[in-house]
């Protein structure tokens, strides 16, 4: 399977935190509520389906999942 | 009889696609089947009622409105049947760019997830206070005695204000969201009651700095370090408190409705408990109790229907949560659906700021109502009343469970 890397768009999330609870081991939430993917986005393996659920799971659509 | 004065305002809706009301009893009993109809006929529909107003139908033609500050305003955030040039701000929910990001990055750090969890506790013993009081009757209004009472508390507890005067809150917002849409006067008196309530509470923490969130509100600086007016506190404490309880108190109501006339789905959850944040998500999706509003303020276009200037919008975050379009099998409960962009607490810059509050009290409400009274059921002899406008939930919401059961 392909290696997946996360972005969180900061002008497209308002804070839902849908992904922190789909998927807290792939991103974090700032002061403000609002997520951040940890590190550089780099999906560990084994959480590829986490990471596809937070994209279709988010209401802002501000999530970018890409194969590398 | 000759005096019109006295004639409903509210006829019957016979047209719905192009005479649609809101505030109709069949839309407040039943509104799934009119949102259909509205959907099929086109993603934006008018009525000439409220002075003018749209309603998209469609969940893509409801995140182009939200997503679009440009032409449509939150200055005014209720669909009424009168347009008063004196509206009560309430900062900032009814606050328009570049005004809108300053306000609301107040209040966003005390309703963070984490912040959440702190709550948690108390709100897992309100709810368990509550069930107390009624589970050796073997039925109850889950409305009356249950959903009423946990974001009013919850809500008080994080404000620092008395949770006795819980049925003081009810009052008022029942007055300004529901009787205040056709009458402004007693809409003015409950805000001015509030302010009044407020005023007290401010005074008091001049003196008697607290940790709770008014004195966050209080301590709060803008970006040029100046403290915030009174009536920007007190507008923003309002806000909180009308939007933090009704709402909430709709989606448990709605919630437990539906596991009371489900019980596939409400034996399933006790079964499986690792399911409940899926199913919070799905049950917000299809109760969603909350429908915003915006005012047009230029001349656009939504999903291909031209839209003017002078007119409101519905903004139906519930109707588009039922858009078979963005939702498979959108009028069924499905506790584990997978992708459910659901849009219950708005989309775009006014995304609900208690939104992590409301999923936690749902959550411990439900949890807590489902290990103390596993088994439950619609009173077949009761009825099922609903709210009318802008908050949609159970006002009285008759079960029985126990030895009834």
């Amino acid at each position: 399977m392909a290696r997946l890397k996360i972005r969180v768009d900061q002008d497209k999330c308002q804070g839902h935190a849908r992904c922190k609870s789909l998927a807290p081991e792939l991103f974090e939430l700032d002061e403000y509520g609002n997520a951040h993917e940890i590190g550089d986005g780099t999906v560990p393996a084994g959480l590829e389906d986490k990471a596809w659920l937070a994209q279709t799971n988010c209401p802002e659509i501000a999530i970018e999942v890409t194969e590398e | 009889m000759s005096d019109v004065s006295h004639l409903p305002k509210h006829p019957p809706v016979e047209d719905w696609v192009n005479d649609f009301d809101h505030t109709d009893p069949r839309w407040t009993e039943d509104p799934f089947p009119i949102w259909d109809e509205l959907r099929t006929a086109s993603p934006v529909v008018h009525t000439e009622r409220f002075l003018g107003c749209y309603m998209p139908t469609t969940y893509e033609a409801v995140r182009a409105i939200a997503n679009d500050t440009e032409h449509f305003s939150s200055r005014r955030i209720i669909v009424r049947d009168i347009r008063p040039e004196q509206t009560a701000n309430a900062p900032p929910i009814t606050s328009d760019p570049p005004a809108h990001k300053p306000a609301k990055q107040l209040l966003l750090p005390p309703f963070t997830p984490d912040a959440m969890k702190k709550l948690e506790p108390r709100v897992r013993a309100i709810c368990n206070e509550l069930i107390d009081e009624f589970i050796a009757d073997d039925q109850c209004d889950a409305a009356a005695r249950y959903t009423k009472h946990i974001p009013v508390r919850a809500i008080a507890h994080m404000l620092g204000i008395p949770e006795e005067d819980g049925d003081l809150f009810i009052r008022w917002i029942h007055e300004i969201l529901e009787l205040g849409i056709k009458d402004q006067a007693i809409l003015v008196k409950a805000a001015e009651e509030m302010d009044v309530y407020f005023a007290g509470h401010i005074e008091h923490r001049k003196t008697h700095p607290s940790d709770d969130l008014i004195s966050t509100m209080m301590n709060a600086r803008t970006k040029d370090g100046k403290p915030l007016d009174d009536a920007h506190v007190s507008g923003s404490l309002r806000l909180l408190l009308i939007a933090g309880i009704d709402t909430t108190w709709s989606a448990i109501g709605a919630s437990l409705w539906h596991l009371a006339k489900t019980p596939a789905d409400r034996e399933r959850l006790v079964r499986e408990p690792a399911l409940m944040p899926a199913a919070v998500e799905e049950l917000l999706r299809a109760y969603s109790p909350v429908t915003m509003a915006r005012e047009v303020m230029k001349e656009t276009t939504i999903s291909g229907c031209p839209v003017k200037p002078g007119n409101m919008v519905l903004l139906s975050f519930p109707a588009a949560n039922r858009d078979p379009a963005m939702f498979p099998e959108a009028d069924k409960v499905v506790l584990d659906r997978k992708e459910n962009r659901h849009a219950a607490f708005g989309l775009g810059i006014h995304r609900c700021v208690g939104s992590n509050l409301a999923r936690m009290e749902m959550t411990v409400a439900l949890e807590e109502w489902l290990k103390r009274i596993p088994e439950f059921r619609l009173d077949p002899t009761g009825t099922v009343t609903w709210s009318e406008g802008t908050v949609r939930g159970p006002r009285q919401l008759p079960v029985l469970f126990g030895k009834t059961a």
